[in-house]
């Protein structure tokens, strides 16, 4: 046990502290607010799309199974060519996520950066 | 069968040897818990694939499809899409703003008492519904696969206690290499038997879905019919079908970024952008597998046959029975092995975020108000409680028997995780004026709300003729309230509104002080958990 204590002491690295101030600050400021809506013009409506994409199989398949079950090509029909275009538009939206991230990444680079030099969010 | 034993000792032996080396790297409580957020992306990635492919898909959904075709497919669909909500919205915030349970979050700002005892609640409520269906199913299964060698109850056990020794001496580390053996081999076992499914068939798709679209049984009345496998509503039937197929996909796609033992593999990564990598990680590996389920359901339904699989253990049986039949009795062993690895590496995740929830959430900060009176007591505990969730899902495993219909369990886990675990996440991430109360009422309605009307469906209400008996029977002999499986379309709803509700109807600024501090945190990564040195 002794052991146990000693090496959660060394290993648990020093992290960023602040008071209700700072973290007001940084909330308020110009850099976390456009970080904000950047993340916002992306994930609002990619969620969207998928949510409505995804749906569209069960109504479709649910509602109006003899349009769906129209062979497209040789014996595929819509109805499974639609259910595998989900995998693909999935994949899509992850793709575009992480390359849309990377700016995430990048704006609050700048935010951490300043807080923790102890500058506040300005 | 001998090859299927050596083939799961094999196994056994191997994670064994992992349990002891992660055992000598599993000291405090970072280690035990988060394995030190030292695992890799590509790593976590894999694991959270291996942790959240369970039997039920790997097995159940190739019988869903080689017995009502199509409809099973659209099971394989939801089970990845899912995993864009937890991209987009769950897995950074969490991992920017916790420490080891997803109660982190929600006690940043809101009362922790409170919060956290009914979080924890509705986590080991999760935890415990899947694991009593993978124990059942872990039982029976085994049983079938090792043909005669062990018994219902044996293969139970032996589950169960390996599943102890994981978690117990080998933490977090140990389970996520589990989780990582177990979804590279279901990735090779898959692929393996896709390529000869489609080899069977000269490699033509035209004639491989060319059998699909004429699929010969005989139907429960006797009759020898011929069906297009490829057309809809073979298991979803009107009135309620579709409603039901709608209400499936709801649980899916906010349950899984609900689902504790999922949530807790993104605190295993050095930082969010890690946790995100793991997420794009994990939706390859799981859509793949997902898409060749089109092999292994197809092809169990035209090369072995409906009939065939009915007379040799039933759905479940499905893929292994496949391999049997392309390649003989080697490869049903791997296939086999695999199943076995597959309930193993669930069943150690689940175990690890309920003893998690409890130790963390509830020992230490409910019942001790966030101090460990002794040093190293959180990790003790949660070892102690590793082995009372074993004994008690061996126990309830098996008294329920092999007979016992509990495949409604995993949905009523991703039921409960969609009404009462992500409404309260999401609120208290997005919405300032989000309280206490509407935490507590939004966990408690979403709970209760899914527990109650599956009580009410039918999967615990139907009236069976005389010739079912035992277990197998419907719990009340009466016809059903609730006419869906599925209660995500009203319990989902019922358990935001509890949450907003709850919140208005309640006044608690102090909940809106720190909102800032959690907004920024959790898109920031400002002040989160980093990784320990070893």
């Amino acid at each position: 046990m002794g052991n146990t204590i000693r090496n959660s002491e060394i290993t648990e690295p020093k992290r960023f502290e602040g008071t209700k101030s700072t973290w007001d600050e940084i909330a308020e400021s110009r850099p976390f607010q456009d970080l904000m809506a950047t993340k916002k013009t992306f994930i609002v409506p990619a969620f969207i799309f998928f949510v409505v994409y995804y749906f569209a199989l069960p109504v479709l398949v649910g509602y109006a199974p003899q349009f769906m079950s129209t062979k497209v090509i040789g014996n595929v029909n819509l109805a499974y060519l639609f259910a595998l275009s989900q995998f693909f538009v999935a994949w899509l939206i992850a793709g575009l996520y992480v390359r849309a991230a990377n700016n995430f990444d990048r704006l609050s680079q700048d935010i951490l950066e300043k807080a923790e030099n102890g500058k506040g969010g300005k | 069968m001998t090859i299927s034993l050596e083939m799961f000792v094999l196994f056994i032996a191997i994670t064994l040897g992992i349990t002891y080396w992660a055992s000598r790297r599993s000291a405090g409580a970072a280690a035990y818990f988060a394995a030190s957020r030292q695992i890799k992306g590509w790593q976590n990635g894999i694991a959270v694939a291996g942790d959240y492919m369970s039997a039920a898909s790997f097995l159940g959904i190739a019988g869903i499809i080689a017995f009502q075709g199509y409809d099973g497919f659209l099971y394989s669909v939801g089970w990845l899409v899912a995993y864009l909500t937890v991209l987009l919205v769950i897995a950074e915030p969490l991992r920017n703003a916790g420490k080891y349970t997803m109660a982190d979050v929600l006690a940043y700002r809101l009362k922790p008492l409170p919060v956290r005892g009914m979080a924890a609640l509705s986590t080991l409520t999760v935890s415990t519904f899947y694991m009593i269906a993978q124990m059942v199913g872990a039982g029976a299964l085994v049983k079938l696969l090792l043909g005669g060698y062990v018994t219902f109850n044996q293969s139970v056990i032996g589950v169960g206690i390996l599943m102890i020794v994981y978690v117990v001496f080998g933490g977090m580390l140990a389970t996520t290499w589990v989780q990582i053996i177990k979804a590279i081999l279901l990735m090779a076992g898959t692929i393996l038997l896709s390529f000869l499914v489609m080899a069977h068939f000269h490699f033509s798709f035209s004639e491989f879905f060319g059998a699909v679209s004429q699929v010969t049984y005989h139907d429960a009345t006797g009759a020898s019919v011929v069906k297009d496998f490829l057309t809809p509503g073979l298991r979803y039937k009107p009135p309620y079908g579709p409603l039901d197929l709608i209400s499936l996909g709801l649980a899916l796609v906010f349950g899984t970024a609900g689902l504790p033992h999922i949530l807790v593999r993104f605190y295993t990564v050095p930082d969010a952008k890690t946790a995100r990598h793991s997420v794009v990680w994990a939706m390859v590996l799981i859509g793949s597998f997902y898409i060749m389920t089109t092999f292994l359901g197809f092809g169990a339904a035209t090369i072995v046959g409906p009939d065939f699989i009915k007379a040799h253990g039933g759905n479940n049986m499905s893929a292994p029975l496949l391999a049997q039949a392309l390649a003989g009795n080697v490869f049903f062993a791997f296939i086999s092995a695999i199943a076995f690895a597959t309930i193993l590496a669930v069943v150690a995740g689940l175990t690890i975020s309920a003893t998690t929830s409890f130790s963390h959430d509830f020992w230490t900060n409910v019942i001790h108000s966030g101090k460990e009176r002794n040093p190293g007591e959180e990790v003790l505990v949660a070892r102690i409680s590793a082995f009372v969730v074993g004994a008690v899902a061996i126990g309830i495993a098996i008294v329920l028997g092999p007979t016992a219909n509990v495949a409604f369990l995993v949905g009523l886990a991703f039921a409960v995780a969609a009404s009462a675990n992500l409404p309260v996440i999401v609120l208290s991430i997005f919405w300032k004026r989000f309280n206490t109360a509407g935490a507590v009422t939004g966990l408690g309605i979403g709970l209760l709300a899914s527990i109650g009307l599956i009580l009410i469906s039918p999967s615990i209400m139907g009236i069976d003729p005389p010739t079912v008996t035992g277990a197998a029977r419907h719990l009340i002999q009466a016809k059903a309230i609730f006419p869906l499986e599925n209660p995500g379309i009203l319990s989902i709803p019922l358990g935001f509104i509890g949450a907003i509700l709850g919140t208005l109807l309640s006044h608690e600024p102090s909940s809106q002080e720190k909102f800032n501090e959690l907004l920024v945190r959790s898109n920031t990564g400002l002040g989160a958990e980093k990784a320990t040195a070893q």
